[in-house]
């Protein structure tokens, strides 16, 4: 199956004036339709930096410096500012992290979708246009009467919807969740997951879902790509990462999860995240990993395919002859 | 001896407006206490507007319960005045949600520890200042060289949240009430600031009630839970027999409800019944009513408390085979 989405070798850095700070550093990775991928990792990995560039939504100081973000046949990188604006929801949807505060309170919430739709069709009929939205709020289970009402008017769950409502609205083939549920609790948590995975069937898109709730990623995708400084470190699927996590990091991060078996017993994983300004040589896990050898200061592992299908970035398993 | 923390069937309501007649109640008839001597961890779990975030402000003396009374070592904290007030805003601290809003920017972050040095007069002088802020802060895992004299925004949020737990602890207070302490920081950094809280309990006894929605962290870190919706306490006691063995449908749900990193354990096909729209005109039986699968007849009226066991009681009709007992005795069957 062709891929949907294929990002190669993307770069980018953020020019601060302590220096250029590398944000990413040549990620390569694919997805076919209906593939729901997890991207995990700490704060300032280079997960929303990800997003915003898939998206081309990188402002200064910031800059894509290489790589290429093909939806489909198009490659984005390539397309005009015009361009972009029409193929941004329409190709590729991006629900952003709080997207429930991101509506505008003194908009009914009907004329924000409804702007949506006219940005890309302006000769749009206007009762076509409703029915549209109508249809959008129904497929995330909110009621029609939601289009006539303020963003006030809802909860938090029914804002967050609401905002996945207009993500859909062109039928993108691919969306990018990113934390979409972080400042929600538990009960509306899994409400709001299980419409975007329903939404996510009708369309047939595929979704990559950015978080670093490693509970929530066993519940929700099919493949888990873990990041680290700017750089993936593991893709596996879901059972792979949560049997058998092959890279050092990974394994830190299943075994710092809390289970029902293990109580009391708290595993951070030791150290800092490293400052991109001032990467440490080789692979920028060494400091903090258990397994380091003499060749991790020197040199920096390359994104392997072991033999079970999984990619790893780490010495400990030998590239192959 | 008076306990730490006494609430006597505390309600708040909030009133929209003067002439408005719409009220909501956060918190309905709760009564806990606190012992003294034996400083434990308490959870109060619950989804958005169960009614935590108004308890916490209640504990705090930000606001005043609309009936019933709060006690700190048996004085109604509404009526403190001079030394007595000075003393419970001391032993009485807080930790809030939001790593980042608490900061001022404009200072380094050793002026959130200096001015409360300062207004309770906890030292003679800068040096004994700057040795109380650095114990604080050693004692939190932090590495006072790499935090003093900083600014907040080049701190991260763990160690930002961490500040927080410092400053509260600069003042040795003998209750602390976290609310959400860890939502809004990474995984791999939750453990740590747990871990921070535990030894606060453990080493330095205090006690601590901490507020959250997430009942993974309460499970590894709490002795007792009580559990909230719409202000009123669905379940309460053990958080290894709530957590395991929950008996209400609310906390079934939720506990249903949590991701948890197994593959084994799927989410729950439990349905989620009603839209949160829903359910917001509930008459006076069960608040859970209108969104339970077991709804009966019953459960126009209010529930009362029937005790499971010797540590688990439940606010529902499907136990009420089981004894009995009033709201006020539910501190009782809290283990410490």
């Amino acid at each position: 199956m062709n891929p949907v989405l294929q990002v190669i070798d993307l770069q980018v850095s953020y020019y601060t004036d302590t220096g250029r700070a590398i944000a990413l550093n040549g990620v390569t990775l694919a997805l076919s339709a209906g593939e729901k991928l997890g991207l995990v990792g700490e704060s300032g990995s280079g997960k929303s930096t990800m997003a915003l560039a898939m998206m081309r939504m990188i402002k200064p100081p910031g800059r894509i410096e290489g790589g290429q973000v093909i939806v489909g046949d198009t490659d984005l990188t390539k397309l005009s500012n015009d361009d972009m604006l029409k193929a941004r929801l329409s190709k590729i949807a991006y629900i952003p992290q709080g997207a429930m505060n991101s509506l505008n309170p003194v908009m009914r919430i009907g004329d924000q979708m409804a702007d949506a739709i006219r940005a890309h069709d302006p000769k749009a009929d206007k009762f076509a246009v409703e029915d549209r939205c109508v249809g959008a709020l129904e497929s995330v289970d909110l009621k029609p009467s939601v289009y006539k009402m303020y963003a006030h008017e809802l909860s938090g769950g029914m804002k967050q919807r609401v905002c996945i409502a207009i993500g859909i609205l062109l039928k993108p083939q691919v969306i990018i969740a990113d934390e979409p549920t972080s400042a929600l609790d538990v009960v509306t948590q899994r409400q709001v997951m299980e419409t975007i995975d329903r939404v996510q069937k009708q369309i047939g898109a595929a979704v990559i879902l950015i978080g670093h709730d490693m509970g929530l990623m066993a519940q929700f995708v099919d493949k888990v790509a873990v990041m680290y400084a700017g750089r993936l470190a593991e893709m596996s699927t879901v059972r792979q990462m949560f049997t058998t996590p092959a890279h050092p990091y990974a394994q830190a991060l299943i075994s710092s999860l809390p289970s029902l078996d293990n109580k009391g017993v708290f595993q951070g994983i030791p150290g800092l995240a490293p400052s991109l300004l001032r990467l440490p040589s080789g692979c920028a896990f060494h400091p903090r990993c258990p397994h380091a050898m003499d060749v991790c200061t020197t040199k920096r592992p390359e994104l392997e395919t072991l033999d079970d299908g999984r990619r790893v970035a780490c010495h400990l398993y030998p590239e192959k002859a | 001896m008076p306990d730490l923390l006494e609430l006597k069937n505390v309600t708040k309501t909030y009133s929209r407006g003067v002439l408005s007649r719409t009220s909501t109640t956060a918190l309905n008839d709760v009564s806990l206490k606190l012992a003294e001597n034996e400083p434990t961890i308490m959870t109060v779990a619950g989804e958005s507007g169960s009614g935590k975030t108004t308890l916490a402000m209640l504990l705090l003396g930000f606001i005043t319960p609309t009936s019933g009374q709060i006690l700190y070592q048996g004085q109604d904290i509404s009526r403190l005045s001079g030394a007595a007030r000075v003393s419970f805003r001391r032993e009485v601290q807080a930790v809030f949600q939001d790593p980042f809003a608490v900061f001022n920017p404009f200072y380094t972050v050793d002026h959130l520890l200096t001015v409360p040095i300062k207004k309770f007069k906890l030292a003679k002088n800068k040096a004994e200042a700057r040795d109380r802020m650095e114990e604080a802060l050693t004692a939190v895992g932090l590495r006072p060289e790499d935090i003093l004299g900083r600014f907040p925004h080049q701190l991260s949020g763990g160690q930002r949240q961490r500040i927080n737990v410092a400053r509260a602890l600069v003042l040795k207070p003998k209750l602390l009430v976290a609310d959400e302490p860890v939502s809004m920081v990474d995984a791999s950094l939750r453990a740590n600031i747990l871990e921070t809280l535990r030894s606060l309990q453990r080493n330095h006894g205090v006690s601590i009630i901490y507020i959250t929605h997430d009942l993974t962290t309460a499970y590894h870190i709490a002795k007792s839970i009580i559990v909230l919706y719409r202000g009123s306490v669905m379940e309460a006691g053990d958080v290894d027999a709530v957590i395991k063995n929950p008996q209400h449908p609310y906390t079934r749900l939720l506990i249903d409800s949590i991701p948890w990193p197994d593959l084994s354990r799927r989410w729950g096909e439990t349905e989620i019944k009603a839209r949160e729209s829903e359910g917001a005109s509930h008459g006076e039986g069960c608040k859970f009513a209108p969104r339970c699968p077991f709804a009966m007849e019953q459960c126009v009226t209010p529930p009362p408390l029937f005790q499971l066991n010797k540590h688990q009681a439940t606010s529902c009709y499907l136990h009420a085979t089981s004894p009995q007992i009033a709201s006020e005795q539910l501190s009782e069957l809290l283990p410490v």
